[in-house]
């Protein structure tokens, strides 16, 4: 048993024991600062959160070399990259000289998103409380930059996303403090439908396998509702679970179904597995309806081509850039990436080096860090010269418009990285869409946040 | 005091310390030394320490008390955490009705999946639960999407029906989950010559949760019930056969197990609210098991010690890249530095997970104790070196055994 005993001494020095407690939080200093990590040295910290282990570890590692480049770039370092092609929608060149940030030297912290939502959070908040990274960038899945997209906007931080292609991202979960380069299903649907229809003709009959989460279902919508658009008839959609190793049960169906044609809304492994399981089932040579059977890959990347290696060839799919493009830009940057890594960059290290180059130009046009400064600065900017043609930050969902691809698997390809080729490169016109659009509804971007 | 022996007072009061003092504990490196890599004093780290905790010591209750190996824990977290989510949506941003609700939810869930799996034991019990757990996972991921919100996870809107509150801030954002109207990301910073100390809020919410469970964990260690829990770990035959029913206390530890991993759910989402699936596969599952096995499985303290260390390779070694390796060796010349590289490059950065796996595997074949045994041997070693004499026992009386709670 214990038994206190009251003394007035005893009292006393509880008393001024708690007195200090009460009065310690006043000699803290709450964050003077004006926004969440306010750079105040010589140096700015970015935060490149990618995938480095897990299904996406690939682009990850590429998006990596990527970031790298650009920060040698903004240093002033290397051949300064696309710093000598990016312009104004006006004309003038880029305001960044390759002396940093407003004069800051760039550097950077690495991070692992393990392509989960949760692990992706916590490297990020890692960044902003422990590193002080004013700026987040990266990923290789859309619920990734959902989940982090949302962090920064709590956080007071802005983030660039990196490859993301759901239309949930400027769509029902936007946020005020994120911006997107690349594209999404919807501008993928608009551009390869009428590719389709010149190549297949207009009646055609689509089975639709979906790989069962957030970016299978808006691919599949987008697809679904352009091709339906031009005449298409879609016979069945199945969703699929993510990573399974064999889609052959998936497959059987798909020729007594009625259909003509088999769209794989898959990306990554999924999608090298479920193409090579159709090509061995014979879908390619089978005939249906009196037509050629035809496969269709909404999102395609070269990583995924080199995965699926002879089966990709002759089938279409967009693509967000390729390094064949021949302007010179795209040039610019194949050249610079290949001369330090010795091969071409995929459109994720593409999309991630350019939001890097943006978010900096923004930051040296606003003259601050400061993220309400920088959503100003980008929203409805008008730029060119980044390897896409002439481009649009809109401001009402901070989503990237510009033109996109249609490619096709290479019938003879020359090297292990040429494995697409460019069928059309589908005007920025066709693919834009009203912010409200119903694909997109339901999301608001909020305010930007400046944080503490 | 608070019904606790010497020696388990002890034992509280060196957690209530280590807890209170963490932010100046995890901080030992100025911040602007090449050394300030490793400290772990921010927040974010700082609360999954003690979340995570609070999931060990409730997986240990039943582990550890019991031998019941479940690989299902991970669900009831997940349970939790989207109950919380879904409390923050509709009721109102203030965290204490949502970790109640998640404390609820992933107890009823743990009575469901306990009651049915409790009716094998041994691997099967693992192998039920771990079904379980992957059947959660599944229909968290893709099946249930509009209550989960898939792939994305769940997370607040601007649009959340919030009853008590605003469903958005005057400045058109989402409101910040807050205690009584303290916000959980609020933080103080205190500047002490190189090394800056950071202080928040959602921590020490955490850290007092986690204490109040701790002792809540001691207390049924030392009761009775925790008595029976340990004969059903030693021979529940021989138990069944003098007439005593065993499930009830199994089912019983199961479900106070599955609440605090509940509890650790609801916590996740006070400190972040947002609940993603990824939290219920089976991975996260056999984490918590490594924790308490790391640590020292049947140990009060051991399950929280696994879970800091794992938590902190997760978070510090992931983080280590390249450059900051070649910045390290640096000083070194040519070509060795390049070669040091080269050797550490694997254990870093992506390659945390080799490095965990080695630590497991020392610990589980030289430390079968988890590092509470390790700590243990290195006490003795210096309390023998002190009084040799003591061990001196010419009449072979009874030894006392070790203490469970060292």
């Amino acid at each position: 048993m214990t038994k206190f005993d009251i003394t007035r001494r005893g009292v006393l020095k509880t008393g001024a024991i708690a007195g200090a407690g009460v009065a310690l939080p006043t000699i803290f200093t709450k964050r003077a600062h004006a926004y969440t990590n306010e750079p105040t040295g010589d140096t700015v910290t970015l935060g490149f959160n990618v995938p480095q282990s897990g299904p996406y570890a690939d682009e990850g590692a590429d998006e990596l070399r990527a970031y790298r480049l650009a920060v040698e770039h903004l240093n002033g370092e290397g051949d300064g990259g696309m710093l000598n092609t990016f312009t104004y929608g006006s004309g003038a060149k880029t305001e960044l000289s390759g002396n940093g940030i407003l004069g800051k030297k760039v550097e950077y912290v690495t991070g692992d998103t393990q392509t989960k939502s949760d692990a992706a959070r916590a490297s990020a908040r890692s960044m902003i409380e422990k590193d002080g990274a004013v700026m987040i960038t990266g990923g290789s899945s859309s619920g990734v930059a959902v989940a982090v997209q949302a962090l920064c906007q709590e956080a007071g931080v802005i983030f660039m996303s990196g490859l993301t292609h759901s239309n949930d991202t400027t769509g029902k979960d936007r946020r005020a403090n994120g911006f997107r380069h690349f594209f999404n299903s919807y501008m993928s649907g608009a551009a390869l439908a009428p590719v389709l229809a010149n190549a297949y003709g207009t009646d055609r009959k689509a089975y639709h396998l979906t790989a069962d989460y957030n970016w299978g279902y808006t691919t599949e919508q987008a697809i679904r509702e352009s091709t339906e658009d031009i005449g298409w008839e879609t016979v069945n959609a199945v969703k699929t679970p993510l990573g399974a190793g064999d889609f052959s049960s998936y497959i059987t169906p798909v020729l007594q179904s009625g259909a003509d044609v088999l769209v794989l809304n898959h990306y990554g492994g999924d999608m090298v597995n479920s193409l090579t399981n159709a090509v061995q089932f014979g879908l390619r040579e089978a005939q249906a309806n009196g037509k050629d059977f035809q496969i269709v890959v909404p999102l395609f990347s070269r990583l995924m081509a080199r995965g699926a290696g002879e089966n990709i060839k002759g089938i279409f799919g967009s693509t967000n850039w390729h390094w064949s493009l021949s302007d010179e830009a795209s040039q610019t940057f194949t050249r610079s990436f290949g001369e330090k890594y010795g091969f071409p960059p995929s459109q994720a290290a593409h999309t991630c080096y350019v939001q890097t180059l943006l978010y900096a130009d923004a930051v040296q046009r606003a003259g601050s860090f400061e993220p309400c400064a920088v959503v100003e600065a980008l929203e409805d900017f008008e730029f060119d010269g980044l390897g896409n043609g002439p481009t649009l930050y809109r401001g009402a969902d901070h989503q990237a418009f510009k033109d996109v691809l249609v490619v096709k698997g290479k019938e003879n390809p020359e090297s292990e990285f040429d494995l697409l080729e460019i069928v059309e490169i589908t005007p920025v016109d066709q693919v834009t869409y009203a912010p409200d659009h119903p694909q997109f509804a339901g999301g608001s971007l909020g305010s930007c946040n400046n944080g503490a | 005091m608070f019904g606790l022996d010497r020696k388990d007072l002890t034992l509280f009061l060196v957690v209530v310390a280590l807890a209170l003092f963490a932010p100046f504990l995890l901080n030992p490196f100025p911040s602007d030394s090449g050394l300030a890599q490793f400290n772990a004093g921010y927040p974010d780290l700082m609360q999954r320490f003690v979340i995570f905790g609070i999931f060990a010591i409730g997986f240990n209750i039943l582990f550890g008390l019991t031998g019941y190996l479940s690989f299902g824990h991970a669900a009831f977290l997940g349970v939790g955490s989207y109950a919380g989510v879904w409390m923050m949506k509709l009721l109102t941003m203030n965290v204490i009705p949502a970790i109640i609700i998640s404390v609820i939810f992933a107890g009823l869930l743990s009575a469901l999946i306990g009651w049915i799996s409790l009716r094998r034991s041994g691997i099967y019990f693992s192998i039920l639960t771990l079904a379980f757990a992957q059947m959660c996972y599944a229909l968290a991921y893709s099946v249930l999407t509009p209550i989960t919100g898939g792939e994305t996870g769940l997370q607040l809107n601007l649009d959340d029906p919030r009853i008590i509150g605003a469903s958005q801030t005057a400045e058109g954002n989402i409101p910040v989950p807050h205690l009584f109207g303290l916000e959980m990301n609020q933080t103080w910073q205190l500047g002490m010559g190189g090394w800056e100390f950071t202080f928040s809020a959602g921590y020490y919410l955490a850290a007092v949760v986690m204490l109040v469970s701790f002792y809540l964990a001691i207390r049924l260690f030392r009761s009775p019930f925790g008595m029976m829990l340990r004969a059903v770990k030693s021979n529940q035959q021989r138990m069944n056969y003098t007439g005593l029913n065993s499930r009830p206390y199994t089912l019983a530890a199961f479900v106070i197990s599955g609440m605090y991993a509940g509890l650790a759910g609801g916590l996740m989402v006070a400190m972040d609210p947002l609940a993603g699936a990824e939290r219920m596969i089976w991975t996260a599952s056999g984490e918590v098991v490594l924790m308490t096995i790391l640590g020292g499985a049947g140990t009060l303290i051991g399950p929280v010690l696994g879970a800091g260390l794992i938590k902190y390779l997760e978070n510090i070694l992931s983080k280590i890249n390249k450059g900051v390796l070649e910045q390290w060796f640096a000083v070194m010349p040519d070509g060795i530095d390049t070669f040091l590289v080269t050797i550490v490059y694997p254990f870093i950065g992506k390659g945390w997970h080799l490095t965990l796996g080695i630590i497991f595997m020392l610990v589980v074949i030289f430390l079968p104790g988890g590092l509470v045994e390790g700590a243990q041997r290195i006490g003795k070693l210096f309390r023998r070196t002190r009084k040799p004499a003591a061990t001196d026992d010419p009449e072979h009386h009874p030894k006392p055994q070790p203490h469970v709670g060292e």
